[in-house]
């Protein structure tokens, strides 16, 4: 993976960029000793890692108006921080930069259930959000499997989604305003407890943007009652493409289900170790969810059965409690870590037509037997948000290299059947250099272009998104 | 110059590389765009291009008439769960709304507070910027965040950073069932108050509006025929301080009614539309001293019928949202503005953006920012 040589100017002045942040930060907030820094070389994403040249915790607003305004002033690139939790290395470090980590600024700032919306700093987490108005029966409906720890923050940076989006959408549909800090340091207002914009959807292009357009210190978030309750049935196919089939029938049959998520067999088993959660030994395990009251839900269960019963299910079992299917949940949640105990794996999370679901699935077994590589797939069918999971072994020589020669070569296959690279990981370092595959010269100029009008200098979250030959230019003039 | 209505993607960037001036940019022309530039119209990119009921995705081409769409949609049991207005009664205009229109609009109608904007439904778009180069984002997948949306970017622009040639949008099934409770209230305040009950509570209500017309608040309820009548039971106990729920007889018309503001068709004078935080509402509308109102989406949506020339930004002073001039002449669209003035930093951003899809300023000039 390459990245832009860190720029000796900069990081010659170290100590003078020390010494001005300090008199803005108190000293706790400010990290500068090589050691302490390391904490923050690298995000989920931990193939990559270089420690930052310094990091700073600011807690409020202005304090982060201080940061960039500073950093702006001495040509210092900053990487915004949530929780690091990002898969694409969207928090990645460069030598050269300070890491502006969110994670003090986590405070509920306003509730106001009449009018459905909560306020919060963004470093606060995704789960203490519905955390913060549970007892009103409340919540906040994008659920990234990471959202017991992930920030609200890295939330609207990769405009995260879930399990539950393909009924509540995911945060771009959930978000009603930001306070945003741009890197000249002055701050914006954009939105808020009214529904759209005036002007442009600024909001809607600053949501995924990954942090490259501003630093977001404050959002209004849409919250929803709580269903009367949710039930999920597991359904077991001994073959992944009838699976597929069925996942078609279920969206076609005019019910829209809170959630259908897609196991295969390696996944079934490492997430029934892991969570006991009673899942059927088979090719391909299907969790769809329901909501409603009780009878409701028996109603729209009793169809979704029908349906697969079509398909031959092996196994067709509904949740007999809120124990049974916070367990199902569990297990599907933990995926990725249950998957992380049986080897080091790179988790895709390309997006496909749901029709192209059985085609894609074929092609990623044949493409495993070519590469000698294991797939798990677990994944958002509902709208067709896959995961592949590639096994590999992190120290034997080349099989990194080879499991990410396989991962591009999936990612190609989804932009070639209609979808695209990411559904909602983002793109940061990880498929930065597949998006002239998605997207032609033009439409990555469109997309810099937005660039260039937030941050002209191209300061914040340097090296991500765009391939670097494609930005190469911009990032030389603004230097 | 060439003829100013394309038929085909490559022909419109064409005439938009050849244009040597500003134009109007036009679908239907149903919803107003005043300007006395030449007009660039694009209902001649005509066609649905693609619709798979069970991706619920449709692709189509921006000068695609919306009439087409639904009755496609129709077809299968499906729908533009956004349900945008007609502005053809508000605004006395006779063409043709496109599907173009709608996004480069952003209009949405009375589902907006449960199912979402336009903008919520647009997967992808392809349109061509003010150099002329054809430019795509988004797709016709469900999650999509592969580099920054410009597909929200574009939705709501009013065709100032590009024309739309095409647009891919997420449909919904139809519901089975829909039902409408309506209840007699003493005043906006109270009405809102109901309807924010009814939002805030588990039953999904799919709509939910005041009209002063009739002192009428309305809820709508969709889905599975026994969902619906659980639902409406539930509802009528919890609302019951409210007053007797009666059910509405033609739940069809009734909605369109508030979507179109029919109230105000007809009416002479200038009609606002302002968006606001719903316990807001009231107060904002006591303000306003209009002719006629009618609330929308819990009270978050009030449209406004004033005397022409009437400068309702004044009248509303400072107040959290924003208010659009929607149906006025031209002086008065001119001198009060379409869009409320944005604060120096984002009126900045604005700028700056159109500055670099449009260089040339030609699209649509001064109806935004």
């Amino acid at each position: 993976m390459d990245m832009p040589r860190p720029n000796p100017d900069v990081l010659a002045r170290k100590q003078t960029v020390l010494s001005r942040l300090l008199q803005v930060l108190p000293e706790d907030a400010v990290i500068h000793d090589p050691m302490e820094t390391r904490a923050y070389e690298c995000d989920a994403l931990t193939a990559y890692r270089c420690p930052p040249m310094l990091v700073v915790l600011p807690s409020t607003t202005q304090e982060v108006s201080d940061i960039l305004r500073i950093c702006h002033a001495e040509g210092v690139p900053v990487v915004p921080r949530g929780s690091g939790t990002s898969l694409a290395g969207g928090a990645l470090p460069t030598a050269d930069c300070v890491i502006l980590g969110v994670a003090r600024m986590n405070e509920v700032l306003e509730t106001d259930y009449d009018n459905r919306f909560i306020r919060v700093q963004t470093g606060r987490t995704n789960l203490s959000v519905t955390g913060a108005v549970e007892e009103e029966d409340f919540f906040y409906a994008p659920d990234p499997s990471s959202q017991l720890a992930c920030a609200i923050a890295g939330n609207i940076a990769m405009n995260s989604g879930g399990a539950h989006c393909l009924k509540y959408g995911v945060t771009t549909n959930n978000l009603m305003g930001v306070t945003m800090v741009m890197m000249d340091g002055s701050a914006v207002e954009i939105g808020g407890a009214h529904l759209d914009a005036g002007g442009l959807d600024l909001l809607g292009v600053i949501c995924g943007s990954e942090g490259q357009l501003g630093v977001v210190t404050e959002a209004t978030l849409r919250i929803l009652r709580k269903p009367e309750g949710a039930r999920p049935v597991l359904m077991g196919f001994d073959d992944n493409e009838v699976a597929g089939h069925c996942v078609s029938d279920i969206i076609k049959s005019g019910i829209l289900p809170v959630a259908i998520e897609f196991m295969d067999t390696l996944c079934i088993r490492a997430c029934e170790n892991f969570a006991h959660a009673g899942y059927p030994d088979c090719a391909a395990l299907l969790i769809v969810e329901v909501e409603g009251s009780d009878a409701e839900i028996d109603y729209q269960l009793s169809k979704i059965i029908e349906i697969a019963k079509r398909h031959n299910p092996v196994e067709l079992r509904e949740s007999q409690s809120a124990e049974e299917s916070a367990k199902i949940w569990l297990g599907r949640k933990s995926a990725f870590g249950a998957m992380g105990q049986m080897n080091d794996y790179m988790c895709l999370d390309g997006t496909i037509p749901v029709s192209s679901l059985p085609e894609v699935l074929r092609r990623i077994g044949e493409m495993s037997q070519e590469y000698g590589l294991p797939v798990g797939n677990v994944f958002h069918a509902g709208d067709g948000n896959m995961h592949p999971l590639i096994l590999f072994d992190a120290n034997k020589p080349g099989d990194l290299e080879k499991c990410e020669a396989f991962g591009a070569e999936i990612l190609k296959l989804c932009v070639d059947v209609g979808g695209c690279l990411t559904g909602e990981h983002g793109v940061g370092i990880e498929k930065r250099d597949l998006m002239s595959h998605q997207y032609a010269p033009q439409d990555l100029e469109a997309q810099m272009a937005v660039k260039d009008v937030f941050d002209p200098c191209w300061l914040l979250n340097p090296a991500k998104v765009f391939p670097l030959d494609v930005s190469a230019a911009r990032r030389t003039a603004a230097a | 110059m060439k003829r100013m209505k394309p038929e085909t993607e490559g022909e419109l960037a064409e005439v938009v590389a050849g244009l040597s001036g500003p134009v109007r940019i036009v679908g239907g022309g149903t919803r107003d765009v005043t300007g006395s530039e030449p007009i660039l119209n694009t209902a001649g990119l005509s066609g649905i291009t693609l619709y798979e009921p069970g991706a619920l995705t449709l692709v189509a081409q921006a000068g695609t008439p919306v009439a087409e769409i639904e009755a496609a949609l129709e077809a299968e049991g499906q729908q533009l769960a956004f349900e945008p207005m007609d502005h053809r009664g508000l605004m006395g205009t006779s063409g043709e709304p496109t599907i173009g229109g709608v996004v480069a609009a952003n209009i949405s109608g009375p589902r907006r507070i449960q199912a979402g904007a336009c903008r919520d439904f647009l997967l992808g778009v392809r349109y061509v910027d003010g150099c002329g180069q054809i430019v795509k984002n988004g797709g016709r997948v469900m999650k999509n965040v592969t580099g920054y949306d410009l597909v929200k970017l574009m939705a709501g622009s009013w065709g100032t950073l590009g024309v739309l040639s095409q647009v891919s949008l997420k449909v919904l099934p139809k519901p089975e069932a829909t039902l409408t409770l309506a209840v007699h209230v003493q005043n906006a305040k109270t009405a809102i108050q109901a309807l924010s009950v009814a939002l805030s509570s588990p039953f999904e209500v799919s709509a939910a509006a005041y009209d002063p017309q009739y002192s009428s608040a309305l809820l709508r309820l969709e889905g599975f025929a026994d969902s619906v009548t659980y639902r409406e039971t539930r509802l009528r106990s919890e609302l019951a301080n409210f007053g007797e729920f009666t059910e509405v007889q033609d739940p069809v018309s009734q909605w369109r009614s508030i979507r179109d503001v029919s109230a105000f068709q007809g009416s002479d004078g200038d009609v606002w539309r302002i968006s606001v935080k719903p316990s807001d509402a009231s107060e904002i509308a006591t303000r306003a001293e209009a002719e006629k109102t009618i609330f929308d989406w819990g009270g978050g949506l009030v449209w406004a019928l004033v005397p022409k020339g009437t400068d309702l930004r004044k009248r509303l002073r400072a107040f959290q949202g924003h208010a659009t001039l929607v149906r006025a002449d031209t002086d008065t669209v001119r001198t009060l503005g379409r869009f409320q003035p944005e604060s120096v930093g984002v009126a900045a951003l604005t700028r700056g953006l159109r500055q670099k899809f449009d260089p040339r300023g030609i699209f649509n000039p001064d109806l935004m920012g």
